[in-house]
């Protein structure tokens, strides 16, 4: 038996590598459906939103990156699908550089889908360097920061628009972010002007903004692919739409090999440490 | 036929960075130039035209849609509009800053350096002492014993949850903050209180580990999904 423990700790790991992508592929052509039990962190958004009434602002701000999309994506897509589905308005910006696109994509796409009409039921007021700053001029005005929308309209133009002046005549500010961006969001508009503030972050990120959530300055946290999932369930999403919920099987499948790793290898360093 | 070109493209480019985990091979190196370059032109083109353009060179008044207002102004006044100086003042600073590239003259880089360090330290400072320290500290002074009324009676299981919370919470603080404490040797009760610490550190690592490992599994599953799905069609 130590013997054989020896030798798996000299395994090499290549071995790994193929054992964790054998974990991974073959779950792909058989879904189980692993129950997936909304946290009282996700489901806090959730309610947030399902208590708003039809007409009522919520403040959108995505910030991920193409490399980030399997995480966050999910979650941006079944949060807009909520809020569009409640009639709720949406005014968003694109504050990271690399997801301005993105984050434009997301929105037309869902927005199409359920049937809202550009400057009536949703805005997009774009990008502008230095966030930070843009996040606390927009606490006072929008237009300080952007007299022009995204796509160049007057902002004033716009009927949604009328009336709306900073972040106080919306019900919330929702970042889906991949990066440290979140942190002036915590710092600058809920630190500064007190408005309710919710996260969807990547896993990697998830536990520097419990400590947040903690204090109460988050109202609401989702983290990674099991956060997007949480949330995809409750919105009701199904079928290939409900790519979280799909991947979080196979990702169950992963972490159930690693963990049989991690036990094998802490018994094998156990047991020949006895050895010595 | 496009659609399908990038798709066998983004495949076999897939493959050739995963192709790394067997061993670091030429066809890797291929790919990770590829997207080294491709990242960096993109980037480049992103900063160009959604910074440099229209937050310097359009408000200046060289390139976009001021450029006919501005000469309009300036034949009008003889002076530029003040969105300009401040701009050109802006623009002055970057220029600055680009004098590092030569070493003779890279001392004027510190001026603008100066300028940035100080407003982003000003702007931060109040912001970063109120959500990090004042409200961070406040939200951990809490009580070891915290009743819990369900329906306006007590419920002793749930207060007993809460003040357990509450315990771990304040003893992960005392015990972490006194791991860090190095003015004093960490013998008798304040070395035991520092080894605890040590393993609330653990456990803190630990739950970050986790969900780095989950982060990067469902960077890989999207890529898999990608590979099975989109570009060989094996799934429905």
């Amino acid at each position: 038996m130590k013997e054989f423990f020896q030798k798996l700790l000299k395994i090499d790991r290549r071995w790994i590598f193929l054992i964790t992508g054998v974990a991974i592929v073959i779950p792909f052509f058989f879904f189980i459906g692993l129950p997936i039990k909304a946290t009282r962190e996700v489901r806090a958004l959730y309610d947030a939103v399902e208590a708003l009434k039809p007409g009522d602002v919520v403040f959108y701000a995505p910030e991920y990156d193409p490399a980030t999309i399997p995480e966050v994506q999910p979650m941006a897509h079944a949060f807009l699908r909520q809020v569009f589905r409640k009639n709720v308005r949406v005014v968003a910006t694109g504050l990271f550089q690399l997801g301005v696109a993105l984050a434009e994509q997301d929105l037309t796409l869902m927005a199409k889908e359920m049937g809202k009409k550009y400057g009536e039921d949703y805005v997009f007021l774009g990008y502008k360097p230095y966030p930070e700053q843009v996040i606390l001029n927009m606490g006072e005005d929008f237009r300080k920061s952007f007299p022009t929308d995204y796509y160049g309209n007057d902002v004033n133009a716009l009927p949604m628009m009328r009336g709306l002046k900073n972040y106080s005549d919306t019900k919330m500010i929702v970042s889906m972010t991949a990066v440290s961006g979140a942190d002036y969001w915590i710092r600058s508009a809920h630190g500064r002007y007190n408005i309710p503030l919710a996260l969807g972050v990547t896993a990697v990120m998830a536990t520097d903004y419990y400590t947040y959530y903690q204090s109460g300055q988050l109202f609401a946290l989702m983290g990674g692919l099991k956060g997007a999932a949480e949330y995809e369930q409750m919105v009701g999403i199904k079928g290939k739409a409900a790519k979280a919920t799909l991947r979080m099987d196979i990702q169950s499948f992963a972490h159930l090999a690693i963990i049989i790793l991690v036990i094998l290898g802490n018994l094998a360093y156990f047991a020949t440490r006895e050895k010595k | 036929m496009p659609g399908m070109v990038s798709l066998t493209l983004a495949g076999f480019l897939t493959l050739g960075i995963m192709s790394f985990v067997y061993k670091d091979n030429p066809i890797y190196k291929f790919c990770e130039s590829i997207f080294i370059g491709v990242s960096a032109g993109y980037y480049f083109v992103l900063i160009f035209y959604q910074s440099l353009l229209p937050q310097l060179t359009d408000k200046i008044g060289l390139t976009g849609a001021l450029t006919d207002s501005a000469l309009a102004y300036y034949r009008q006044s003889g002076s530029l509009a003040s969105v300009q100086w401040f701009n050109l003042i802006a623009a002055v600073l970057g220029m600055m800053m680009l004098m590092r590239l030569l070493p003779k003259i890279g001392w004027i880089s510190r001026w603008p350096l100066a300028f940035v360090i100080g407003s982003i330290a000003g702007l931060k400072l109040i912001g970063e002492l109120q959500t990090n320290i004042m409200t961070q500290i406040q939200k951990s002074i809490l009580p070891l014993w915290a009743p819990q009324y369900v329906d306006g009676s007590l419920s002793l299981a749930a207060s007993i949850g809460q003040s357990l919370t509450n315990i771990v919470l304040v003893g992960g603080i005392l015990t972490g903050v006194i791991y860090f404490f190095f003015s004093k040797e960490h013998k008798g009760v304040f070395g035991g209180a520092a080894r605890v610490g040590i393993w609330f550190l653990m456990v803190t690592f630990g739950a970050a580990f986790g969900l780095t490992v989950m982060s990067r599994m469902s960077l890989l599953i999207a890529r898999i999904d990608f590979l099975l799905r989109d570009w060989l069609h094996l799934l429905g």
